[in-house]
C-alpha cells in the first residue's frame, strides 16, 4: 500500500514536472497528438493485460480499457479531421510515449497475479496523471470550442476508469 | 388437481396485471452523466434507459436489483418490483451514479 502511495505520488511529480518543463502554451495540434497519444499508449497495456493476465476482472477491466480508447480516439481522428487539423508530435508526447514504454517492459517481466496486480495498480497511477494533465495543461489550454468538449468527454472517462481500476485494485488485495 | 392450479395461476396473474397503469420513465446517458441524476416512480413501472454515448455503460443497482447493459446509441428497460431508494452506477465508468426513488 506504502510503495503504491509513493509510485503514485512520484508519477504525479513527474507528470508536474513535465508540465513546468513544457511551460510554453500548447497549440490545438500538439494538444490532439497528446491525447489521442495518451489513448494509445492505454490501448498497448491493455492488449499486453489480456495476453498476460490471469484473473478474469483484470482481463475485462482491460477489454473496458481497449474499447473506451478506441472509442474516444476514433472521436478525436474525426475531429481532427472535421477541423483540417494534423495532429502534431511534441515533448510532452514523446515523454509519456517513452515513460509508457518503459513500464511496458518492466511489468511485461512479471506473470500471475504480480502482473495483474502490477497492471492494475499502473492503470490507477496512469490514469491520475492524465487527469492532472487534462485538468490542468490540456483542456485550459485548447482553444477550439470541438476539442475542448471533446477532451472534458476525455477527462470524465479517464475518471471513470480510474475508479474502476482502483475497484479492481481492492478486489486483488 | 391440474384444474385448480391453473385458476390459482389464473387468480394471480390477474392480480397482478391490474395495478395501476404503469409508466415508462425515460433517462439518458450522454458524455458520461445520467440525466436525471434522481428519478422517482412506482412499482411495476418501466425504467427506460437511452445510452447515447459512444462507450458502452451499465445501469447497475448497488443492492444487486438489476444490471442492465446499454451498449453505445441503444436503450434497454427494466420493469421495477421493489419498492425503495435504489442508487445504481455504471460499472465502467463508476463515477455515473444516480438515484431511483420506487414507491409502493
Amino acid at each position: 500500500m506504502f510503495v503504491r502511495w509513493i509510485a503514485i505520488i512520484a508519477a504525479a511529480t513527474l507528470a508536474g514536472g513535465a508540465a513546468h518543463a513544457e511551460s510554453a502554451k500548447l497549440t490545438d495540434p500538439q494538444i490532439a497528438h497528446i491525447a489521442y497519444t495518451a489513448g494509445v499508449i492505454d490501448i498497448t497495456a491493455a492488449k499486453q493485460a489480456l495476453n498476460k493476465a490471469s484473473n478474469k476482472e483484470v482481463k475485462a477491466f482491460a477489454e473496458d480499457m481497449v474499447r473506451d480508447h478506441e472509442a474516444v480516439n476514433k472521436q478525436a481522428l474525426d475531429l481532427a479531421k472535421k477541423l483540417k487539423v494534423t495532429p502534431e508530435d511534441n515533448d510532452t508526447s514523446k515523454a509519456l510515449s517513452k515513460q509508457a514504454a518503459d513500464k511496458l517492459a518492466e511489468i511485461g517481466k512479471l506473470s500471475g497475479a504480480a502482473f495483474d496486480k502490477a497492471y492494475v495498480e499502473n492503470e490507477v497511477a496512469y490514469h491520475k496523471q492524465v487527469d492532472s494533465a487534462l485538468e490542468t495543461q490540456l483542456i485550459p489550454s485548447s482553444g477550439n470550442a470541438e476539442l475542448k468538449s471533446l477532451l472534458q468527454t476525455g477527462l470524465k472517462i479517464f475518471q471513470g476508469h480510474e475508479q474502476h481500476a482502483e475497484h479492481v485494485a481492492a478486489s486483488l488485495k | 388437481m391440474p384444474g385448480r392450479l391453473s385458476l390459482a395461476t389464473l387468480l394471480f396473474l390477474a392480480a397482478t396485471a391490474v395495478p395501476a397503469r404503469a409508466a415508462t420513465i425515460e433517462i439518458v446517458m450522454q458524455n458520461l452523466v445520467i440525466t436525471p441524476a434522481e428519478a422517482s416512480a412506482k412499482v411495476g413501472d418501466a425504467i427506460q434507459w437511452t445510452n447515447k454515448d459512444v462507450f458502452a455503460h451499465t445501469a447497475t443497482a448497488h443492492n444487486g436489483d438489476f444490471d442492465v447493459m446499454l451498449p453505445p446509441q441503444k436503450s434497454a428497460t427494466f420493469v421495477l418490483k421493489k419498492a425503495g431508494t435504489i442508487d445504481y452506477y455504471c460499472r465502467f465508468h463508476p463515477n455515473m451514479k444516480a438515484t431511483l426513488v420506487v414507491a409502493p
